[in-house]
């Protein structure tokens, strides 16, 4: 991993971080950085794994962004997360830090109003180190490739439906996180096949210190006692969702593309059942999707949760 | 006193700010310019914990008020002496050098007053002998932190709560073992309240010149939370007119941190015509914007009235403590009896019916205007009602889904019909994983026939030996799952009858049963479903024993003669009422 552009040197004390890595995402970035810009992240730290879309060039021009490029295999990176967790022991420590994908989008309650800060803090006076936000798939009515993603445009005027009661909750035994699955990837493309359908927990936001790490994805934390954002004696932690702008047109070629370079978990099964599903089932929509109108509707719909946060 | 450089400052009323600052200067110094400008001389205590720096700024931001001063700096670490300290040395300040104060006023660099000052004035004129304090005694409260309230004052507590949590809770377990007490002295009754007050410069004197003050400091310094105890014990001593309230609105989450305020709660604040608020997040501009310009209309002036504010707040720690019944998700998990409501809201489950009757289904959903299901636990799919492949919330009909998590399936159905009461069949054919979880859930209503199964074999073009072997099988099923009904610890409404005992008296249980969903119809139900044919079924039943299978469930059926439903109560039951 070599840095392009290292403007870390603007990170000050109290800067919110967020780390993505990526590849040949170039018409999703503007959306993205200006998202996350208008929430109050401070700075972006960017790993880019060999995009020849011009992603590295745009990047590379945004003055709120460090750039890196990793050029070896995604796979045997632990799925990029080796990437991140260079970068977060030698920049993060002590930060509130992201780490999400650039087609995940956080909400958490109050988001409208109130900046990323007012949560930090809030969590922070709490003495909550770690935040989770489940990943909901948001997908068109109608075929994928029917409305096309425009540069800068709000992915979820085009993919506004997500299912709202359709997710399994296990607790995993061994590392204390919740395993949460479900919603339409496992409706559609899993449904003889719960067990490998995708994991939808994640816990994107973190107070980082440099003794943690990602064991998986951002589906679990070490040390363990990070995974406990849920509450056990029947009350609710504060929670959001990771808004997931997977289902676009974008999503067939990407895919193929994928599929081809064979860098996915569990040798890319999940995307081989998209190619075969979509083949058969072009749309997700049911006649139970849900139309997405903001959080409080996903608080409504126990999705996530104010906690003890007014 | 005014230099060239001085703001302009209106001559100096009979209130005045104490105020404790440790963080946010620079919407402290907003706040105290905001008052020092309208008259009310500020004295502000800074955290000796912070740095130079920051308190410098802090002083030349304010350093053109005339009516501003800095008093002597102590450490104020949480529940210790030195907010005690502090406040009583910028009290001191305050009643020495503005001889104009009659009311002093302490509040914290995190506070904003949410009405013009001179209404706050204008409220203490009207009272100008009244302490505002909240002062209650030990029994009456309930919102004290690790457990403590009487033993705060009969205790040692040389250890920090917050960073010796574990010897702090050793020595007071040692403390309690050995029989330790702290005499109070002079005979003192310990009170406790709210650390923002406003007392009248007669009783704050009163306190802070009176004799045995070196007694009580003594004393107070080796107290726990000495700041939400000293001047609300000591005002009992001087002030012959306590109002037990505080004029600033400020509330506390279940673990004891203050509530924030932030810009959407700009509507709330205003209609809670209270003075003061604290804590507010420091970058809610919108509220220093809004609460600190002169334009903030004054309102109608009543009392103080944050009861709005009071419910948004226990209902946030409601949620935090309790959740929501029936919800299973990323934030809420709990564990095995502590789920306050295994799930979100009543239904039914009816063993046995399609069996016995024809058009059940039907029947009910008309009856009692549920959504009625078929079996929503079959082997091989989902039988949601109406045939549908995917139901509320998204569900799909797969039944490798559902079996994948069933808890997770019916938790899901249940919550995501929230206000349409399901009803659904269950047998022993189907998946029983939720045995226990259905016996031991208040909301479930659960109706057996036992041994309808049977009907459907008998029913059946197979041939006998399979029959048997799925009549032994089917039976082993509903005779655990009928020890799971019966045990103690259902919590469940159980109904279970035999076949036998149902087919000749089918109209009382289902009276009892419709009358269980819709409670508030209490109609008299005039048309039953329609029973299926049973000729021939004493006999199935002889057979099945004739070929060493014992059916055990169906109750006593004559093999020849066949039961039937008893003649007088057939066609219009209950005319009689």
């Amino acid at each position: 991993m070599t840095a392009v552009v290292n403007r870390t040197g603007a990170i000050r004390g109290d800067s919110i971080l967020l780390l993505s890595t990526l590849r040949n995402e170039r018409v999703r970035l503007p959306y993205f950085l200006r998202y996350y810009r208008d929430l109050g992240v401070n700075h972006f730290l960017i790993v880019d794994n060999g995009s020849d879309d011009g992603s590295r060039e745009y990047l590379q021009q945004q003055s709120d962004v460090s750039l890196w490029v990793a050029t070896g295999s995604y796979k045997a990176s632990r799925f990029g997360m080796d990437w991140i967790t260079a970068l977060q022991r030698k920049y993060c420590h002590g930060h509130w830090t992201l780490v999400v994908d650039p087609d995940e989008f956080l909400v958490y309650p109050f988001c409208e109003t109130r900046p990323l800060r007012a949560l930090t803090d809030w969590l922070e006076t709490s003495g909550i180190r770690s935040f989770s936000a489940m990943l909901l798939d948001m997908y068109p009515k109608g075929p994928m490739d029917a409305q096309p993603y425009r540069e800068g445009q709000d992915p979820f005027e085009i993919a506004q439906w997500f299912d709202s009661a359709n997710y399994s909750v296990k607790r995993n035994p061994g590392d204390g996180n919740l395993w949460v699955q479900g919603g339409p990837r496992a409706r559609v493309f899993f449904r003889d096949r719960p067990k490998a359908a995708p994991a939808l927990n994640k816990i994107p936001l973190v107070k980082w210190h440099r003794a943690y790490a990602y064991a998986s994805s951002t589906h679990m934390l070490l040390p363990r006692g990070l995974n406990l954002t849920y509450d056990e004696w029947g009350g609710e932690k504060a929670s959001g969702c990771l808004l997931h702008a997977k289902f676009l047109d974008t999503f067939a070629a990407k895919a193929d593309e994928e599929l081809e370079r064979g860098q996915h978990y569990a040798n890319s099964a999940e995307y081989r059942a998209y190619r075969d599903g979509l083949k058969t089932h072009p749309d997700l929509w049911c006649k139970w999707s849900e139309k997405y109108i903001n959080w409080r509707q996903l608080e409504i719909l126990g999705l996530m949760s104010k906690g003890n946060w007014a | 006193m005014s230099g060239p450089s001085s703001a302009l400052v209106a001559p100096n009323g009979p209130l005045g700010f104490v105020m404790l600052c440790h963080t946010a200067f620079h919407r402290a110094a907003e706040t105290a310019r905001h008052w020092a400008e309208r008259g009310c001389p500020v004295v502000i205590h800074v955290d000796r914990r912070v740095g130079r720096w920051s308190y410098d700024k802090f002083m030349a931001d304010l350093s053109d008020l005339p009516n501003v001063r800095f008093s002597e700096r102590f450490n104020c670490e949480w529940g210790t002496w030195g907010i005690v300290a502090a406040t009583q040395k910028a009290a001191e300040v305050m009643l020495e050098e503005f001889p104009s104060v009659r009311h002093v006023y302490l509040a914290s660099g995190s506070c904003l007053p949410l009405r013009p000052v001179k209404e706050l004035i204008a409220y203490l004129d009207e009272r100008p002998r009244t302490d505002f304090i909240e002062s209650v005694t030990t029994e009456e409260v309930g919102w004290t932190i690790g457990g403590l309230n009487m033993e705060r004052f009969t205790l040692r507590f040389p250890f920090s709560w917050r960073t010796q949590r574990w010897l702090f809770d050793r020595y007071v377990a040692l403390q309690r073992r050995v029989g330790f007490r702290r005499t109070i002295p002079n005979g003192i009754v310990p009170h406790l309240g709210s650390q923002w007050w406003c007392l009248t410069r007669q009783t704050l004197s009163a306190i802070l010149q009176g004799p045995d003050r070196t007694l009580y400091d003594r004393y107070f310094r080796r107290v726990w939370i000495p700041d939400e105890s000293y001047f609300q014990t000591l005002v009992r001593q001087v002030s012959g007119n306590v109002e037990s309230r505080s004029l600033t609105l400020s509330k506390f989450d279940f673990q004891g941190k203050p509530h924030i305020f932030y810009d959407d709660h700009l509507q709330l604040l205003r209609r809670s015509d209270c003075f003061v608020a604290r804590k507010i997040w420091p970058n809610a501009n919108r509220l220093y914007a809004t609460f600190l310009s002169d334009d903030a209309t004054a309102q109608a002036g009543g009392e103080p009235n944050p009861g709005k504010i009071d419910r948004l707040f226990s209902k946030a720690v409601e949620r935090r403590v309790k959740g929501r019944p029936g919800l299973y998700m990323q934030s809420r998990f709990p564990n095995a009896d502590w789920e306050n409501g295994r799930t979100a809201a009543p239904y039914s489950v009816f063993q046995g019916f399609t069996d016995v009757f024809e058009n059940f289904e039907g029947w009910l959903g008309k009856v009692t205007g549920t959504r009625v299901h078929g079996h929503l636990f079959a082997p091989d799919r989902v039988e949601f009602a109406g045939g549908e492949a995917v139901f509320n919330g998204a569900i799909p009909d797969s039944a490798a889904l559902r079996d994948y998590n069933p808890r997770s399936f019916l938790a899901n159905l249940i919550w995501a019909t929230r206000g349409e009461r399901q009803s659904f069949q269950f047998g022993p054919a189907d998946n029983q994983t939720l045995n226990w979880f259905m016996a031991l859930d208040g909301n479930a209503q659960i109706s057996v026939i036992s041994g309808a199964w049977a009907i459907p074999l008998f029913k059946s073009n197979r041939n006998f030996a399979d029959i048997r072997r799925e009549a032994a099988r089917l039976q082993k099923i509903e005779i655990d799952h009928l020890a799971i009904l019966r045990h103690s610890s259902a919590k469940a409404r159980i109904r279970i009858w035999t076949l036998a005992e149902f087919i000749e008296n089918p109209m009382e249980p289902l009276q009892t049963i419709v009358d269980e969903i819709s409670p508030r119809s209490l109609r008299r139900l005039t048309e039953a479903p329609r029973m299926t044919d049973l000729a021939g079924f004493g006999q199935f039943l002889q057979n099945l024993r004739n070929q060493g299978m014992q059916p055990v469930l169906m109750g006593d059926f004559p093999a020849g003669g066949d039961l039937q439903p008893a003649e007088a109560r057939r066609g219009r039951p209950y005319l009689v009422k």
